[in-house]
């Protein structure tokens, strides 16, 4: 039995996201101005847009702010450990290939304790969407810095200022292989929303930065007000760019900064790219793993 | 809408209407949804919520296009607008568009 | 339930143990290893990934041992049997994501080919120093299941047993063989598929709507699902109630981890067992696992010869620990003797299980080889006294 992305009728007056919500947590523990309750809604429109069959559409989160999205989104969801997530998706997928696996987590979780993870994921091409919500931060452990803080911005274990070069994180995933890699914020709600809807019908490891404001940490830390004031800061600093040279994505603080769809492109992935050997080299005895995974019932 | 002049296809279009409907104690307050409405139609009230934030509330009746663009960007599913019925551009809008707050769950 | 032939090597094999344990596998149903090369247990996987393609399964190498863990943890929950391979190090490394499949209940195994440790230790050589780190080894409380070969027929058959208990417990199953067993050849037989009876998981048969991951009603152990049937669940490595919804309290934390470890604890005398040669009425009895098992044998027969009635206790499961037994055992006998190829690991359990009724001899071994049948001998002989 399954659900295609139709626009669910909601309960009268129930908000459109609704039905793609576990309402029964609702309100959620995100502090006023966080930019994740957006990042969410971005992504239950493009789930609706594309169509897909929802029971086939899976969440892997790490731990962290980001982490919390597999808690609140109506869909098979887990919640793994810090850093693991990526790999944690790697074998659901595996598993059961006809899974539309999606991977959310935050920049501390992808790039610092997950980097590894991340690397290898986008080497091999394994058929994930990953979405990476920069706050630029660690946020739920109090605001220490992260892969991602840019020069000089202050943090609880950085308390006078980070001295530490930051990832650029689209030439990052570029540069290992990933096959679309678009950066966005917060504040680009419908370039956001078209960008997952793209990625979405896409394969291969593809991934998307979503910039995203942390009032309680980053921007109390650094004073640079409320997550309204940050997003003024993305309206007025954030140029589009698509295709842009990747090597000139750098983030420095409060500085302008470049968003985009920077890498389109088709690669096989994990999966084909194991099937289509396989087959070449076995011919016949090869036998491929099932879309529906390697269970073996009666 | 003020035009600069008269566009020759003015009786064609046809501009979308709709009404916001807040669920107000959802809100924590953020202000995006104010920052950003494009026709203005909001702002923070002076009263509170029973978290005691300031939702919005609608100032601007008739003035909403539906383009759910507070929908999107609100972080608490708790503001999104609903169609009504289109108006012929150059015509004033209708009645005036309701700022419903619900009294939401929580 | 009868196993997928295609996994099932039929036939008389002479293979090594780690060859075995890979077949085991195989025949068990595993259709997803992910593995990190160490020595000396890298040989399960060189034999996994050369078979795998022919029977539906899939083969990943890892980054490292943490992606391994979650990968396989990932795995059970889109449905299929899997697994992962490794020795001490890799071990250490992989307890974060135990500890994941412990909290989240997923069915699945991890194999130590034990070395000699602690650290990069002995690479190539045999050790049992792991013991109690596959009890302990993840942080907080649960329990787990651990088994431990004797030999590479061995090493296929409770591979099996293994998935089984894995599936019906919904636990992360420890299979602790060490090197000298995985390095070992010897005959195996591995028998036609439709003898190999293997335990499907338990889904539920509830719709979704009415389907919450961690209800029980009354059994300890709830049914599972999988990624794609339209359930909707949600489940988290943090503290959670029925609903698999994270529950920060107190209450919440004394209900589900007391449900983590009784599940194990409260079926441990069904779990538990171990083969028993001449323990009734033995002046001495002695428990040995894996490797020291073998060696032990000759130990034993050396003290028989000086007229000592010794008994001989073999665990096959290591944890949960056959405590009825030796407790029962201690009020009767002289003395435990607990040979092991560490320094003292098992034997703090059957001291704590003969509570000081008798002495426990030790005959502890640091690494890098095994006992001398006549060190066992020995301690035999002193605990007799």
């Amino acid at each position: 039995m399954s659900t295609t992305a139709e626009r669910v009728e909601s309960a009268q007056g129930e908000h459109p996201i609704a039905p793609y919500l576990r309402m029964d947590r609702i309100p959620h523990i995100w502090c006023p101005t966080c930019g994740l309750g957006t990042v969410v809604k971005c992504y239950a429109t493009a789930l609706e847009e594309t169509g897909l069959d929802l029971d086939k559409v899976s969440i892997v989160s790490g731990i962290g702010c980001t982490g919390r999205v597999a808690g609140y989104m109506k869909l098979d969801a887990f919640h793994s450990t810090h850093g693991r997530a990526i790999p944690f998706a790697t074998g659901l997928k595996l598993g059961r290939p006809e899974l539309n696996v999606t991977v959310f987590s935050g920049d501390g979780d992808l790039l610092g304790i997950g980097g590894n993870h991340f690397i290898h994921a986008a080497r091999r091409n394994i058929d994930l969407l990953v979405v990476l919500v920069n706050n630029f931060i660690y946020g739920m452990t109090g605001g220490q810095n992260a892969p991602t803080t840019p020069m000089t911005a202050k943090s609880s274990t950085m308390p006078f200022g980070n001295f530490e070069r930051p990832f650029n994180i689209p030439h990052l995933a570029a540069s290992c292989g990933a096959t679309y890699v678009a950066r966005w914020t917060c504040l680009h709600v419908r370039r956001l929303t078209k960008a997952f809807a793209e990625a979405l019908g896409r394969k291969g490891f593809r991934f998307i930065e979503v910039i995203a404001p942390c009032s309680t940490l980053y921007a109390r830390l650094n004073r640079l007000g409320s997550g309204l004031d940050l997003l003024r800061f993305y309206h007025d600093s954030a140029e589009v760019r698509h295709g842009a040279d990747t090597r000139e994505l750098d983030m420095g603080f409060q500085e302008k900064f470049i968003c985009g769809k920077f890498v389109d492109s088709e690669r096989p992935t994990f999966t084909e790219a194991m099937n289509e050997h396989y087959s070449k080299i076995l011919g016949d005895r090869y036998v491929p793993m099932t879309p529906e995974g390697g269970w073996i019932h009666e | 809408m003020k035009y600069w002049r008269r566009p020759l296809d003015l009786d064609q279009v046809r501009i979308p209407h709709g009404d916001v409907i807040i669920i107000a104690d959802r809100c924590k307050g953020c202000g995006f949804c104010v920052e950003y409405c494009p026709k203005e139609v909001l702002r923070m009230s002076e009263g509170f919520n029973r978290k005691g934030y300031h939702p919005p509330e609608v100032v601007k009746s008739g003035e909403c296009v539906n383009c759910n663009l507070c929908e999107m960007i609100c972080p608490d599913f708790a503001i999104f607008s609903v169609a009504t019925e289109s108006v012929q551009a150059g015509m004033p809008s209708p009645g005036g568009a309701r700022g419903e707050r619900k009294e939401g769950t929580l | 339930m009868k196993t997928d032939p295609r996994g099932v090597l039929t036939g008389v094999h002479y293979l090594d143990g780690d060859f075995a344990c890979g077949e085991g596998a195989m025949a068990a149903g595993c259709r997803f290893v992910a593995g990190y090369p160490i020595t000396p247990s890298t040989e399960v996987v060189e034999r996994i990934s050369r078979r795998f393609p022919f029977m539906g399964g899939t083969f990943i190498q890892m980054e490292d041992e943490l992606a391994s863990m979650a990968a396989v943890v990932g795995a059970s929950w889109s449905g299929t049997k899997s697994m992962t391979v490794t020795s001490g190090p890799g071990f250490s490394l992989m307890m974060e994501n135990i500890g994941l499949g412990a909290m989240m209940e997923t069915p699945c195994v991890v194999v130590n080919v034990q070395r000699g440790g602690p650290s990069t230790g002995l690479p190539t050589m045999v050790g049992q120093a792991d013991m109690m780190q596959a009890r302990w080894g993840s942080h907080g409380d649960y329990q787990l299941i651990a088994l431990s070969p004797q030999s590479p027929q061995e090493a296929f058959d409770l591979m099996i047993e293994a998935f089984n208990l894995a599936e019906q417990y919904r636990v992360p199953v420890m299979f602790m063989m060490d090197e000298c067993v995985g390095h070992m050849t010897e005959k195996v037989v591995i028998p036609q598929a439709d003898q190999i009876e293997v335990v499907p998981r338990t889904l539920t048969t509830k719709p979704p709507g009415e389907y919450w991951p961690y209800q029980v009603n009354g059994s300890h152990i709830p049914d599972m699902v999988r990624a794609g049937d339209g359930y909707r669940f949600h489940t988290t490595g943090l503290t959670h109630d029925y609903r698999g919804y994270p529950v920060m309290s107190a209450d919440c934390q004394d209900e589900s981890v007391r449900r983590l470890v009784d599940k194990i604890v409260l079926n441990a005398d069904r779990i538990a067992h171990f083969d028993e040669e001449k323990v009734e009425g033995a002046e001495v009895v002695v428990l040995a696992y894996g490797i020291t098992a073998r060696v032990t044998r000759m130990g034993i027969e050396l003290a028989r010869r000086e007229g000592l009635k010794v008994g001989f206790l073999r665990l096959v499961v290591v944890w949960p620990f056959p405590e009825t037994k030796i407790r029962e055992l201690a009020g009767r006998v002289k003395g435990f003797v607990v040979p092991e190829v560490n320094l003292g690991q098992v034997v703090l359990e059957v001291e704590r299980c003969a509570a000081g009724r008798c002495p426990v001899v030790g005959v502890p071994h640091a690494g890098g080889g095994v006992h001398d049948p006549q060190i066992i001998c020995d301690a035999i002989v002193r605990a007799a006294r």
